[in-house]
């Protein structure tokens, strides 16, 4: 499909604006002008609107069928919940309105909305307090950390240079402990268990270990039983405990980060509760922490006064008046549209929808990898969590690799999972089927990785060749860095 | 309000797949200690798709919408076709996710490549990355880049940056051993990573920043510029002012205000510079059968595979809000963003007219894009609640008599001339 900026035709436009209705016509100065002609394309509506729909249809997303990619827990987006993020009332409001002299009064609801979502992943997530302000789950690793490092400042802690993280661990993790200052240090784990190996832990835990990063369920989708002693042994040597909140779409109402001694933590709300990923984004990353580092978090932070205000007779404002905090994080409250789809998700499935959906999402996962144990090496054949991580080891026999089996699902239909993640497992495939996909969906996805493995003894070079449906093949990687093309000028 | 598909017989009939007679057996591994108990939030109820839509609808009137807005401050109100709106709401494109499998992704790979070319093009600039989250974090990452390039740890930032801005910086840096320095072009020395500049200013004032990025150079320190994409229509993009780093806020891109977020974040820079980019690019290449295709590239940059060493920790991004800015630049073309620029720039100059004879009030002639700054004789607080009451947000106070005034393509001559009447009554009274 041509490239956008070719289908331009000189003096074509898209949009009519309104005339100019001020006797003013004040030319720029020249010392100012842009010199160099503004190339941009030069197309009516309908072109862009058919450019568009072109490209759409060479996409896939969760409305068109299974999307088990693993750690991004790709469920279904409430339509209801992109109505009410489109309200006027929401989406025309600027942000500094809320902090003239008096503003409160004309943002009671939005205010209200932050507070009550802070509220609410407090009582999911056992936390004392919540910023919304991190702008995705790597924001909010960020933000964590930095709010570690701010209590260490506090504390005079000067030593505390590292931050242990799991081997298995989310890329994020170790970026953002360098992003927030931090040394890292990886934790191995153990081959047989798949969990936190305790003993090196304790041989890298020292004075210097300013914070420990997990996720439980971890990226093998294993629950650590052993989080409380894990934590009491990085508190002893006066580190924290930081969780990343990835995976909590396994232990909704199951299990509080906060009741496991977690001190900070991120929900990623874009994950869990059903924000839309938006081919990459916008994201949500709140932060939770226990009540020792609320001093830190960032501000404005929305605090309830009353009476007055909403039905409850509360009035909503902001208070900026924390001489701890570490300061601004976003350039206002966070991302509201998001924060306020999530909000909405979580008023229509309460505690116990949500309950319910943990349950559903382990099932699924679990009754993925029942149906395929017999097809496929599984590296840790128990219980897992909301998902699990298979590999193409047997498949490699037959010179067929991981990716060879991914792209053998998109000929059939199917979105593959994460492949080569976790970085630990050898030709690892990370099934994540979430709660909102079907038994019928699940055979069906079982059925077609059957199938494949089945070709893969029998005809190895038809996975080589795939995918031979989709729109192009396999794509030239190293072309593509050598020749850096990465904008039509 | 429910979305999970299976029945009490289908889970059933899976749990005796897994082996189980109940779905606590799934989660064994969690010690009973640490099972939440029921208590007031877990036995909550929810509600029907109706009752959420229109709890939402009660809060969504205790926000002010009717407002006439001449709030800015780096966010602006400004119109949004219809089609951009269409578009991003297509499902192939908003419930997708960063794609990592390109043969299925692209639709999302082309555009995201005709977004960094579009940014290229207003820039000036040769790469552009995906998106960052905004133009806060698009500094923060400009000044990384540019310490990790000059191994210094000195930030000059101009006195014409955003004030939200300067105060991410500071949070965003305050543990990696940097520090800000605010003032003009005398601070940058040879110890300066970067010089942070914004073009226009936050009081809206268009300048020519070529003298300072000369000075730039010959110290050594990469010259960032954060510029406002619509008003680079008209002015010297950063490329031709020799920035090193452009950033910004996509937000007047057709993307509406909503509160705070989300917003759109855009970097670009030299092809020098290309590897120390944070987040995803995509390039062209062709497939197998050596047909054009797009793909995530230079890779080895980012944290799913350099982990600590990444240069930037940045994952999930502002994908959505980058297709909303690629849609409304290919409506507008180059002669609507001209237009839609000039009307910014001559309705400010007219508003800034009219406000100057009202006593007491000052005004600089300096040459302002879609906003300006003025004095008052009295208090802005007072100012600003007095024309909230008559139905104006008169703008942004930047200190206790000085206030920041946007307008847009929206704002009408009538609205500008109540306004202008409404602050002569709310400052003479």
């Amino acid at each position: 499909m041509s490239i956008i900026f070719e289908k331009s035709i000189t003096g074509r436009r898209g949009v009519t604006l309104p005339k100019n209705d001020v006797p003013v016509n004040a030319a720029i100065p020249e010392k100012y002008l842009r010199k160099s002609r503004l190339d941009l394309c030069e197309l009516s509506e309908l072109d862009v609107v058919r450019h568009f729909t072109g490209l759409s249809k060479k996409n896939y997303g969760v409305d068109t069928n299974f999307y088990p990619l693993g750690s991004c827990t790709m469920k279904y987006n409430p339509k209801i919940c992109e109505k009410i993020a489109g309200m006027d009332g929401f989406a025309s409001i600027h942000p500094v309105l809320a902090q003239l002299p008096g503003g409160h009064k004309y943002t009671q609801g939005a205010l209200s909305v932050i507070h009550h979502l802070e509220e609410l992943l407090c009582k999911i997530t056992g936390m004392d307090a919540f910023t919304l302000q991190p702008l995705a789950g790597a924001h909010g690793e960020f933000t964590g950390l930095s709010l570690i490092a701010a209590h260490h400042r506090k504390n005079g802690s000067t030593g505390k240079t590292e931050v242990l993280i799991p081997d298995e661990a989310h890329g994020t993790n170790p970026s953002s402990a360098a992003a927030a200052g931090y040394e890292v240090r990886a934790v191995p784990t153990g081959p047989a268990t798949g969990l936190l190996d305790i003993e090196a832990f304790k041989a890298a835990v020292s004075g210097n270990t300013a914070a420990v990063m997990m996720t439980n369920p971890n990226t093998l989708g294993l629950f650590n039983p052993h989080i409380k002693e894990i934590a009491q042994i990085a508190h002893a040597h006066g580190a924290l405990m930081y969780y990343d909140g990835a995976n909590l779409n396994a232990i909704m109402g199951k299990f509080r980060p906060g009741d496991g001694d977690f001190d900070v933590m991120h929900v990623n709300l874009h994950k869990t509760f059903a924000t839309p990923h938006g081919g990459g984004g916008p994201g949500s990353g709140p932060v939770g922490v226990k009540a020792f580092l609320e001093p830190f978090l960032p501000t404005p932070r929305i605090i309830k006064t009353g009476p007055g205000g909403d039905n409850a007779g509360n009035v909503f404002a902001l208070n900026s008046d924390y001489p701890g905090t570490i300061g601004k994080i976003a350039p206002f409250y966070g991302n509201f549209s998001v924060i306020l789809k999530a909000y909405a998700y979580i008023l229509m499935l309460g505690g116990r929808g949500l309950t319910a959906v943990s349950e559903q999402a382990v099932l699924n996962a679990n009754y993925v990898m029942h149906s395929l144990k017999d097809h496929y090496y599984i590296p840790y054949l128990k219980t897992c969590m909301h998902e699990c991580v298979l590999t193409a080891k047997r498949q490699g026999e037959y010179g067929v690799k991981a990716l060879d089996i991914a792209k053998g699902l998109i000929d059939r239909g199917i979105h593959p999972p994460t492949v080569y993640f976790p970085l630990t497992v050898k030709e690892a495939m990370m099934v994540e089927p979430t709660e909102t996909e079907s038994r019928e969906v699940l055979d069906a996805f079982a059925a077609a990785m059957v199938e494949i493995a089945g070709a893969a003894a029998s005809a190895p070079e038809s996975l080589h060749r795939a995918p031979v449906s989709s729109p192009v093949g396999r794509l030239n990687e190293t072309k593509a860095a050598r020749d850096m093309d990465v904008a039509f000028l | 309000m429910s979305y999970i598909p299976a029945t009490p017989e289908q889970r059933r009939d899976m749990l005796r797949v897994c082996g189980m007679s109940s779905a606590d057996e799934l989660f064994a591994d969690i010690p009973k200690t640490l099972i939440p108990p029921d208590n007031d939030f877990w036995l909550t109820e929810g509600v029907s798709e109706f009752e959420a839509l229109a709890k939402c609808e009660k809060l969504s009137s205790l926000n002010n919408s009717r407002l006439i807005s001449f709030l800015g401050g780096g966010f602006y109100d400004h119109y949004i076709p219809a089609a951009v709106d269409a578009i991003v709401s297509r499902s192939e494109f908003y419930t997708a996710y960063t794609p990592y499998q390109p043969e299925l992704s692209q639709g999302t790979l082309q555009a995201i490549y005709e977004y960094q070319s579009q940014i290229c093009r207003l820039t000036g600039m040769e790469v552009s990355n995906a998106s960052l989250y905004d133009g806060g974090t698009a500094i923060f990452e400009a000044c990384k880049m540019a310490m990790a390039a000059t191994s210094r740890k000195k930030i000059v930032v101009d006195g014409g940056v955003n004030p939200v801005y300067l105060e991410m910086l500071r949070t965003h840096i305050a543990n990696l051993g940097a520090e800000t320095v605010v003032g003009g072009d005398d601070l940058i020395d040879d110890a300066a990573a970067a010089v942070v500049l914004q073009n226009p200013d936050y009081f809206g004032v268009i300048h020519d920043h070529s003298g300072i990025v000369d000075k730039c150079k010959k110290c050594g320190a990469a010259a960032i510029q954060s510029v406002n994409p619509i008003a680079l229509a008209l002015i010297k993009s950063p490329g031709e002012q020799g920035a090193d780093i452009a950033v910004g806020e996509g937000q007047p891109l057709g993307i509406p205000l909503s509160f705070g977020g989300p917003y759109l974040g855009f970097i670009a820079v030299k092809k020098d510079m290309a590897r120390r980019m944070p987040g995803r690019i995509v390039a062209r290449t062709v497939d197998d059968s050596g047909r054009q295709g797009f793909v995530l590239s230079l890779q080895a940059r980012e944290q799913h595979i350099r982990r600590e060493k990444a240069t930037s920790n940045i994952c999930s991004n502002e994908a959505l809000c980058a297709l909303r800015a690629h849609v409304y630049l290919s409506l507008m073309g180059t002669e609507g963003l001209r237009e839609t620029a000039s009307l910014c720039r001559n309705k400010a100059v007219y508003l800034r007219e009219s406000i100057k004879s009202i006593p007491g009030v000052k005004v600089t002639d300096d040459t302002v894009f879609n906003e300006f700054a003025i004095e008052l004789p009295v208090n802005t607080d007072g100012v600003i609640k007095r024309m909230a009451d008559l139905g104006f947000a008169a703008g942004i106070p930047i200190n206790a008599n000085r206030l920041l005034i946007a307008v847009t393509e929206k704002r009408t001559k009538a609205e500008m001339d109540d306004y202008a009447a409404a602050l002569r009554g709310a400052v003479c009274q």
